[in-house]
């Protein structure tokens, strides 16, 4: 089944007010910001971000009011520091957080993905992010041992967005470098969004399916997005604009620097392409990869 | 740029050299002049490269101690092998500075590139020996905070705690690198997101935590460790401060080592893989 949408379509039929939707679940790695700069031009509204750490596209969405409440470890940005609306939006606005671990979140997803209530762990035991968190019940092992654990409750998103390298038009996708939690988000999700540098014929993805970290029968929508990712790296197509990360870090401080960050980069461009012309030929080039780095192909024959 | 002192000049304190694993050794490309310079981030690099111990797992984290491990690769601990939460392990250190753990030279050329899952299982199970974690307030005990902060101004909200919970949790032990002042290191912290000490000896075991717990606080003026029943000491002062600067700027009334030493400065193949990684001082200056 061909699932090829335009971005425009795939977020305003996947992405309802109220859904909660987990993304940036590979962490600095292939974050989905063009899906994200969509959610926000639709001004959607009471979104749950999920999430296990956010490197400013959480920030982005807080800031333009499209955020309800955040399940996440971790809102900032990674190189810089403080995300402002984030924190504006909590200390100023009361916006909910459920504190999160990195560990605590996968396990939630985990659970989730696999259909049982909650999860065991020993961490974070003795810690506040716990107190008054719906996602931590205190138990004890049932076998010989009786150690207190946590449970941590099971975690289904409504929707979960990934960007990947490839994928075919059913959805199939090929990704490489780090996962973090995306197989357990995407196995978790009551409906997946695979936005792919290509969208390439199904043969090149079955002819390599150990590099498959999404089947396709998962998959509601597929959309064709390259440097969608940016301004975080896409392994084998850009590394990432580290200044990018910074000015945002710069533009951002008050509230009408922020609006005015989401006037120029979001709401006054029309789609990824005009985002790219914004961004210019040459800083595109220069993200570029400048050495290719191929794997050694694996034999699959018999 | 901070200048933190020289080779030549102890101040108050003594100086460390029995105990640390650096040679003082003058380097083939960096002049003794170059080496006696040096700045606050490097000297916190060394500092907490030196924590890492040859053939060691460790939990490699964000920001400085990204460089210490590339720092501590490249002399006393070349078998180390560092963890990223992302999924990435690596036994080389990456090729060039990386800002993020996920960067594309972290990636190229790793040992295994898998998910949050594959190595926080080996966190869980035991099999990480050290982790490094930042965090706006560390207190008496050890606990950090970097969920929130409230205070006179009201609520200040911190990015959260990522993996830093789950590496306080699991692993045999953590450093902490952290700007000392006084408000950063409070008696007892306003929020607990990662667990040290807790309330003193045996707390961890209380709460039901398997093992682990802090080993040092690398802070912008000294090094705290922990005694036996929990509590924070001041062990060594970094060149140029004295004892006094550090207590005074401390949130309790922190003890002070019978043996307090002056923090080694760095070595000259520490600056010279400093230097070399972070040619432009992103993290360092």
């Amino acid at each position: 089944m061909d699932k090829l949408l335009s971005m425009r379509d795939a977020i305003q039929e996947w992405v309802p007010d109220g859904a909660s939707v987990a993304l940036g679940l590979q962490l600095e790695q292939m974050i989905p910001f063009a899906a994200g700069h969509e959610i926000i031009r639709q001004k959607k509204r009471g979104i749950t971000l999920i999430g296990p750490i956010s490197d400013i596209l959480f920030d982005q969405l807080i800031g333009a009011g499209c955020v309800k409440q955040v399940m996440a470890a971790w809102v900032g940005n990674v190189m810089m520091g403080s995300a402002y609306s984030f924190r504006r939006a909590v200390e100023q606005d009361g916006m909910k957080v459920f504190n999160l671990t990195n560990l605590t979140l996968l396990l939630a997803l985990e659970a989730g993905a696999m259909g049982v209530p909650f999860l065991p762990t020993r961490t974070a035991l003795g810690s506040d992010v716990a107190k008054g968190n719906h996602f931590f019940c205190a138990i004890f092992s049932p076998f010989e041992g009786k150690e207190p654990l946590w449970a941590v409750r099971a975690l289904n998103p409504d929707v979960t967005i990934v960007h990947v390298q490839r994928a075919d038009r059913e959805g199939n996708a090929h990704c490489w470098g780090n996962f973090g939690v995306m197989l357990e988000g995407v196995r978790a999700a009551k409906r997946v969004i695979v936005v792919a540098e290509e969208v390439v014929e199904p043969e090149v993805v079955a002819s390599d399916p150990n590099r498959t970290v999404i089947p396709g029968f998962l998959v509601n929508a597929v959309v064709e997005s390259p440097f969608g990712a940016h301004p975080s790296p896409v392994q084998g197509y850009y590394k990432r604009d580290d200044a990018f990360f910074r000015q945002y870090h710069e533009q951002t401080r008050t509230k009408s620097d922020s609006d005015a960050w989401l006037r120029r980069w979001v709401y006054d461009v029309a789609d990824r392409r005009a985002y790219l012309n914004q961004l210019g030929v040459c800083r595109v080039e220069r993200l570029g990869v400048k050495q290719h780095a191929y794997a050694a192909p694996a034999d699959y024959g018999y | 740029m901070f200048e933190l002192g020289s080779f030549g000049s102890a101040g108050q304190t003594r100086r460390l050299s029995s105990t640390s694993s650096i040679a003082m050794c003058q380097s083939p490309t960096l002049s003794a002049e170059t080496v006696s310079r040096y700045t606050l981030g490097e000297l916190m690099v060394a500092s907490a490269a030196r924590e890492i111990g040859d053939g060691e797992v460790v939990f490699v984290g964000m920001r400085l101690p990204l460089i210490a491990f590339v720092v501590a690769k490249k002399t006393h601990a070349p078998n180390a092998v560092g963890l990223f939460e992302n999924g990435v392990i690596r036994t080389t250190p990456a090729p060039e500075l990386i800002y993020t753990m996920a960067d594309p030279p972290n990636i190229l050329g790793a040992t295994e590139c898998l998910d949050m899952k594959g190595v926080m299982s080996l966190l869980h199970s035991g099999r990480v020996d050290l982790g490094f974690l930042g965090a706006a307030e560390v207190d008496r005990f050890g606990n950090l905070n970097s969920t929130e902060v409230r205070g006179p101004q009201g609520l200040t909200r911190l990015p959260g705690s990522g993996g830093a919970c789950d590496i306080a949790s699991l692993a045999h032990r953590f450093v902490v690198l952290l700007e000392h002042a006084k408000q950063r290191l409070p008696e007892r912290v306003s929020f607990l997101t990662s667990p040290g000490n807790g309330d003193g000896h045996d707390w961890r075991k209380r709460v039901g935590l398997p093992r682990g717990g802090p080993a040092a606080v690398i802070t912008t003026k000294a090094v705290l460790r922990f005694g036996e029943d929990g509590e924070a000491y001041l062990a060594s002062v970094h060149p140029g401060v004295d004892g006094e600067e550090v207590t005074a700027n401390t949130g309790w009334k922190l003890r002070v080592s019978e043996n307090l030493v002056s923090t080694p400065a760095p070595g000259a193949a520490e600056l010279q893989a400093i230097r070399a990684y972070d040619k432009e001082g992103f993290w360092t200056k």
